[in-house]
C-alpha cells in the first residue's frame, strides 16, 4: 500500500507552464479520480507521477519516497494507457508477461502468473492471439492484465475507457471498481467524464487550466462545489447560475425582481453585494401556483423526466422535472428555489461565498 | 480516399506518359534486348554477321574460374557493405529518434551522402584512404604496412565496402528514422513502465517493429551493391589488386569495353539481371506487406 504526496508540482513545456503548482495527498489504498476538461493538465500530472514526464518543480513522493529523479521502472507504478499501447508484435501472453520477463521472473512462474491474471480478466482463451485479433474491449482487458500482473504499488489510468462504446464502458468501469475492491491498490484514474469520475472515486480531484479546483468525496463536491467552474462541470445538466444582489439577510434579488432565499448562516454575503445564485436543475421545485413565473422556451424528454429550458435575468435557466403527470410542453412554469439548495458565488473570483473557507481547494486556489 | 486522376481521353493520357516511356525504352528495353542478342550469339573472328550459339556463352562463363571469383567477391562485398551500412544507419537513426543533442542537424546532414554520385564517392574515398597521402598516410607512418589497398586485396575490399556503406547509410537512415517515428510513443512508454531499459526497448520493441523496414532495406542494399557499385570500384581500385575487388558489374564492364568481348559481357549481364529481377521479386512478394500498429 502506498500513499502519494504531491507538493507544489509545476510543469512547463519551454516557457509555457501547463500545471501551476498542485498540492495533493492521496491516501494509501484509495481510488482517486482526476476530473477535468480536455487540456487541463490531468494527463501531464499523471505522467509526472509515472515518471514519463519530468517534474519542472516541486516534489512527488510515493510511499514516503521522493521519486522526482527515479526512472519509471523504479517507481512501482503500472499504467493503463488510453490507446492501450499493446505491443503489436507480441501475443496476449507475451504482452501480459513482458514486465515479468524484464524483471527476470523464471519462465514457469511467469507462465503461471500470466495465466492466472488472464483468467481473472476473462482472457484465458486468448493467450496466443495478437492484439490485432482482439476487439476493443479485449484489448482493454489485456492492458489491465498487463498492469495487474506486476502487483504494483500504484495503478495509473489515463482515460482508459474513452475508446470503448457506452455499454462496454460501464461494464469495464464496474470491473475496475471491483478490482480495486479486491486488490486495494492505490489507484489514480484520469478522465474527462463526470459520470465515470463520480461513480469510481473515493476522492475526486477537479482540475481546470492546470490548477486544482476542488478535492473531496464525490458527494461533497456535488453538494458543495467550491467554484463556479466545479458547479458548472459536475452535474448534468449543469447548475443554473443567476446574477443577483443581496437585499436583506438571507435574501438575494434578481434584476427581474425574483427574491431568492438562502441559508444565511452558510454564506458570507453582506448586504448590497453582487452574487451569482446557483441552483441545480433537479433542485428547482415546480409548484401549482405561488412560485416565480418562468416562461418555458422548449422542453426535452430525457426518460427519467423532462428538462424545461427558459431564461432568467438574461441567463439560461433549466428546470428538471421528475417523470410524472405534468404537462409535456408547458408554456410557463411556477417555480420555487428551496433555500437549502441555493449556492452563492462571487461573480469576480468564481469562489463559493462560504461562511468559513476551509479545505484543500481553497489553499490550492490561493496558492495559485 | 482515391486521389487518382482519371483521364477521359486516352490520347491525353498517352501523350503524358510518352516521354517517360521513351526514356524507359531507350535506356532500358533497347539495351536489354541488345544484351540478349549478344548473349546468345557470337561474333565471327574476322567479322561478319553474328552466329547463333545458344547457351554456349553461358557455359563458358560458368566454367570460368575468374568469373566465379567475381561472384565470390560480389557476394562478400554485398554482405559486408549491407551489414555495415544497415548497422550504422540503425544506430544513427535510434540516436536521432531519441532526440539526442543536435539531432535536427544530423537528420538533415546525414542524407547528403546519398545525393552524391558513386564515382564522386569513390574519388573522395580514394583521397581519404590513399596510402601515401591523406588520413591513412599518418597511420601508415606510425605502423608501416598497415594500410595499402593498392597491394593488399583485403584492404582494397575494405575500402570499397567503406565507400559504398558510407553512401548507403544516408539512404537507410532516412527509412529507419521514418520507421522509428511511426512507432507510437506510448508503446515505448508502456515498455518503460514495464521496467524495460532504453537499450532493451530498442531490442524488444523498436527493432521487431522495424522488421518490415529492415527487410525492405536489406533487399534494396543488396541490389544496390550489385548494380550501383561500379563507379566506386572504377575510381578507387579498378577491380584490383589481383581481381580482389573485381565485382560482377565491374567485370562486365572490363570484359565488354576493355577486352571487347561483347558476347561474354552480355551473358554476364543477363546473369546479373536475373539476379536483380529475383531480388526485386522477393521485394514485392514478401517484403511489401504492411505493418499495423493498432
Ligand atoms: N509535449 C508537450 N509539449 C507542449 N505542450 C504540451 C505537451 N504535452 C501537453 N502539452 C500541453 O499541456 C496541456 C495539458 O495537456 P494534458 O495534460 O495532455 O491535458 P489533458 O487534461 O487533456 O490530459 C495542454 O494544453 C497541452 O497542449
Ligand atoms: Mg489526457
Amino acid at each position: 500500500m502506498a500513499d502519494i504526496v504531491i507538493r507544489n508540482v509545476r510543469k512547463s513545456y519551454g516557457k509555457t507552464e501547463v500545471v501551476h503548482g498542485v498540492d495533493l495527498t492521496f491516501e494509501a489504498a484509495s481510488f482517486v479520480v482526476i476530473l477535468g476538461p480536455s487540456g487541463c493538465g490531468k494527463s501531464t500530472l499523471l505522467r509526472m507521477i509515472a515518471g514519463l514526464e519530468e517534474i519542472s518543480s516541486g516534489e512527488i513522493a510515493i510511499a514516503g519516497r521522493v521519486v522526482n529523479k527515479l526512472e519509471p521502472r523504479e517507481r512501482g507504478c503500472a499504467m493503463v494507457f488510453q490507446n492501450y499501447a499493446l505491443y503489436p508484435h507480441m501475443s496476449v501472453a507475451e504482452n501480459i508477461g513482458y514486465a515479468l520477463k524484464v524483471a527476470g521472473v523464471p519462465k514457469a512462474e511467469r507462465r503461471a502468473r500470466v495465466e492466472a491474471t488472464a483468467t481473472t480478466v476473462g482472457l484465458g482463451d486468448y493467450l496466443d492471439r495478437k492484439p490485432a485479433q482482439l476487439s476493443g474491449g479485449q484489448r482493454q482487458r489485456v492492458a489491465m492484465a498487463r498492469a495487474i500482473v506486476r502487483e504494483p504499488k500504484v495503478f495509473l489510468f489515463d482515460e482508459p475507457l474513452s475508446n470503448l462504446d457506452a455499454k462496454l464502458r460501464v461494464q469495464m468501469r464496474h470491473e475496475i471498481r471491483r478490482l480495486h475492491q479486491r486488490l486495494g491498490t492505490t489507484s489514480v484514474f484520469v478522465t474527462h467524464d463526470q459520470i465515470e469520475a463520480m461513480t469510481l472515486a473515493d476522492t475526486l480531484v477537479v482540475m481546470n487550466q492546470g490548477r486544482v479546483e476542488q478535492v473531496g468525496r464525490p458527494s461533497e463536491v456535488y453538494a458543495r462545489p467550491r467554484t463556479l467552474f466545479v458547479a458548472g462541470f459536475i452535474g448534468s445538466p449543469p447548475m443554473n447560475t443567476v446574477p443577483a444582489r443581496i437585499t436583506a439577510p438571507g435574501v438575494a434579488t434578481t434584476a427581474a425582481g425574483w427574491t431568492i432565499e438562502f441559508e444565511a448562516a452558510d454564506f458570507r454575503a453582506p448586504f448590497g453585494t453582487d452574487v451569482l445564485v446557483g441552483i441545480r436543475p433537479e433542485h428547482v421545485r415546480i409548484v401549482a401556483h405561488g412560485g416565480h413565473d418562468l416562461p418555458v422556451e422548449f422542453t426535452e424528454e430525457i426518460g427519467t423526466g423532462r428538462l424545461h429550458h427558459g431564461h432568467l435575468a438574461g441567463v439560461p435557466f433549466v428546470v428538471h422535472e421528475e417523470a410524472g403527470p405534468g404537462e409535456a410542453r408547458p408554456a410557463r412554469l411556477s417555480v420555487q428555489l428551496p433555500a437549502s439548495h441555493v449556492h452563492l458565488f462571487d461573480p469576480e473570483t468564481g469562489l463559493r461565498l462560504d461562511a468559513a473557507p476551509t479545505g484543500t481547494a481553497t489553499r490550492a486556489l490561493s496558492a495559485a | 480516399m482515391d486521389k487518382r486522376v482519371t483521364f477521359k481521353s486516352l490520347w491525353l493520357a498517352g501523350a503524358l506518359i510518352a516521354p517517360q516511356m521513351l526514356l524507359v525504352f531507350v535506356f532500358f528495353y533497347w539495351p536489354a534486348s541488345q544484351a540478349f542478342y549478344w548473349a546468345f550469339t557470337t561474333q565471327p573472328p574476322f567479322g561478319g554477321v553474328n552466329e547463333w550459339v545458344g547457351l554456349q556463352n553461358f557455359r563458358e562463363i560458368f566454367a570460368d574460374r575468374v568469373y566465379w571469383n567475381s561472384v565470390q567477391v560480389s557476394v562478400l562485398f554485398a554482405v559486408a557493405s549491407t551489414t555495415l551500412s544497415i548497422v550504422m544507419s540503425l544506430v544513427l537513426a535510434v540516436a536521432v529518434d531519441r532526440q539526442l543533442t543536435g539531432y535536427r542537424t544530423y537528420r538533415f546532414v546525414l542524407f547528403w551522402p546519398y545525393a552524391i554520385a558513386a564515382p564522386a564517392v569513390g574519388l573522395a574515398f580514394r583521397f581519404i584512404f590513399a596510402p601515401q597521402a591523406g588520413f591513412m598516410a599518418a597511420l601508415n607512418d606510425a605502423f608501416p604496412g598497415l594500410w595499402n589497398p593498392a597491394v593488399n586485396g583485403g584492404h582494397a575490399m575494405a575500402l570499397i565496402v567503406f565507400a559504398n556503406s558510407w553512401k548507403m547509410v544516408a539512404y537507410n537512415f532516412i527509412f529507419f528514422l521514418a520507421g522509428l517515428q511511426s512507432i507510437p510513443r506510448s508503446l515505448l512508454e508502456a515498455a518503460a513502465m514495464d521496467g524495460s531499459s532504453v537499450v532493451r526497448r530498442v531490442f524488444d520493441i523498436q527493432l521487431p517493429l522495424l522488421a518490415p523496414t529492415f527487410f525492405f532495406l536489406l533487399v534494396i542494399n543488396i541490389t544496390e551493391t550489385f548494380v550501383d557499385s561500379f563507379g566506386i570500384v572504377d575510381i578507387t581500385t579498378g577491380g584490383g589488386p589481383a581481381r580482389a575487388t573485381d565485382l560482377m558489374v565491374f567485370k562486365i564492364y572490363s570484359d565488354g569495353f576493355k577486352a571487347l568481348d561483347y558476347s561474354m559481357a552480355a551473358a554476364q549481364s543477363i546473369v546479373l539481371m536475373t539476379l536483380v529481377v529475383c531480388l526485386t521479386f522477393i521485394q514485392f512478394r514478401f517484403v511489401e506487406r504492411k505493418i499495423h500498429y493498432k
